[in-house]
């Protein structure tokens, strides 16, 4: 049984916001595949048509986990697509929900491989709480709740809302 | 996935989900820094009884740019020289607690025989006699996956000596799981016995084969493995009756590709100007290679595991049976 935590209007809201947190003449930004690239998609079509120059890359942290000895392998991978040289820019590294930021963690570690970048800050669309790292946000849509049983979801077919439901143990 | 023994055990999901997650790995290894850490604090060894070149160097890269610590040990250096038998040599490195044994054996059978004895290590065939080859048919349905996305109903013809190829064999099999359909080529000196068996359509004249092959699939003679002098009478007549040559190629549809597991004799079963022509994707087998090494040990080193560890005293079972059959005689 899901619940709409966040309607279509208030997801574009908090699009805008970051938008206006981000707006900058040379924005580089990743997304983390598949929410945090989807994020970053509408991102960068709302920052390129107020006139800013965006570059792009996608992660897919699977090979970065630190879960492949409980959960193995992820079956379904996308590539990872950086098609700027990382080093030396100052760079957003975007997804959709931020929980206890073991993904954050792999992707960092990524985007070290690449390259050495002068900075990386991180936009999430939502923040859920339930940290486990120290890492937060520097540009946050939205802000919930969400117990340690509760799943948070960006659901973008048809209008975008965020959805929470229990997970049975 | 606890062993990868060959194709015969896989399942046709199984083969598109290491062929899939094989895709994914492509991409890491044109990266500058060809390094992540997915399996760090594994070890892997690669323990080959037979020469190796390109089918130990993929294993050994895939496992580094994964970051798992990998060792090769090859027949000519290890204690086998030194009369040591199988068995010893599998527990002896089993008991150095690596995640992985890599085997390559002459003999059909070596990775179960000596998976039944190491109840703890992940044992992957990279050849066994003219058994199977697993890893090298995953490779070639990856490399065949970027040119078309499936293979089903696509047409691959095996050309060559048949009767040593494991690659063939596992092609076959393959086949049946996945959809796609098998032509083989050879004089009958070169084909096993009743090989029509395995559902493939045997040809025994090349250019009679060739329209509507989707790939031209090459083989070596493995002189090394013939008993007798007798399968083909000359390399020059080989060449002639079963080489690949330029006026072969152009009977060929435009889309059909070429294909060899390597390693290749220019001038025996292909020539210079077909395997270092456009169609060729020979090369494109290599780099494809590594990718899905790198997806089989991240399979075998993954979670998730649902099979129970067998707990086997296999060797005090052997000897009680040994016993047993001593006192009947």
């Amino acid at each position: 049984m899901s619940e709409t935590i966040f309607d279509s209007k208030t997801v574009e809201q908090a699009l805008d916001t970051m938008v206006r947190a981000l707006r900058s003449n040379e924005v580089y930004m990743i997304g983390i595949q598949q929410g945090g690239a989807r994020v970053a998609d509408t991102l960068q079509q709302r920052l390129e048509s107020s006139g800013c120059h965006v570059e792009r890359g996608n992660l897919d942290i699977s090979f970065y986990r630190d879960d492949l000895d409980t959960i193995g392998p992820n079956p379904e991978v996308r590539p990872s697509h950086l098609p700027f040289d990382v080093s030396g820019k100052n760079i957003w590294l975007v997804d959709d929900v931020l929980y206890t930021g073991r993904t954050i963690r792999a992707a960092l570690g990524e985007i070290f491989d690449y390259g050495r970048p002068a900075s990386i800050h991180l936009a999430v669309l939502v923040d859920r709480g339930g940290r486990e790292l120290p890492i937060a946000a520097d540009c946050t849509g939205l802000f919930c709740e969400a117990g340690v049983n509760d799943s948070v979801k960006l659901v973008t077919n048809g209008d975008w809302h965020i959805e929470q439901h229990e997970v049975v143990a | 996935m606890k062993h990868l023994f060959g194709i015969a055990q896989l399942s046709r999901e199984q083969i598109e989900y290491l062929v899939n997650l094989g895709a994914s790995f492509v991409e890491l290894s044109r990266r500058s820094v060809k390094k992540a850490p997915t399996l760090r604090g594994k070890t892997i060894i690669n323990l080959f009884f037979e020469n190796s070149t390109r089918t130990r160097t993929s294993f050994e890269l895939a496992g580094k740019r994964l970051s798992a610590d990998v060792i090769n040990i090859s027949a000519s250096t290890s204690a086998t020289k030194k009369g040591e038998s199988l068995l010893d040599t599998g527990e002896t490195l089993a008991a150095m607690q690596p995640h992985v044994l890599v085997i390559r054996h002459a003999i059909a059978g070596t990775c179960e025989f000596l998976a039944d004895y190491l109840p703890d290590t992940s044992i992957v065939n990279a050849g066994d006699g003219a058994h199977e080859h697993p890893t090298q048919i995953l490779t070639d349905l990856l490399t065949l996956k970027q040119t078309w996305d499936s293979p089903q109903g696509k047409v691959i013809t095996i050309v060559g000596d048949i009767a040593h190829s494991r690659v063939a064999r596992s092609h076959l099999l393959a086949a049946q799981k996945l959809g796609y359909s098998v032509r083989v080529v050879a004089p009958k000196t070169l084909l096993p016995l009743a090989i029509e068996r395995f559902g493939c359509e045997v040809y025994h004249d090349f250019d009679a084969a060739i329209p509507g092959s989707d790939v031209l699939y090459m083989l070596r003679m493995q002189t090394e493995r013939m008993t007798s002098s007798c399968c083909f009478p000359s390399i020059r007549e080989y060449h002639e009756a079963y080489g690949l040559n330029r006026r072969r190629l152009d009977m060929a549809g435009k889309d059909c590709v070429v294909m060899h597991p390597g390693p290749m004799n220019r001038g025996v079963e292909i020539t210079s100007d077909v395997a270092d022509s456009a169609r060729s994707h020979i090369l494109d087998q290599v780099e494809c290679g590594v990718a899905v090494r790198m997806a089989v040990l991240t399979a075998l080193c993954g979670g998730g595991q649902t099979e129970p560890v067998r707990r086997s005293r296999k060797r005090e079972q052997a000897e009680a049976a040994m016993k047993a059959q001593g006192k009947l005689l």
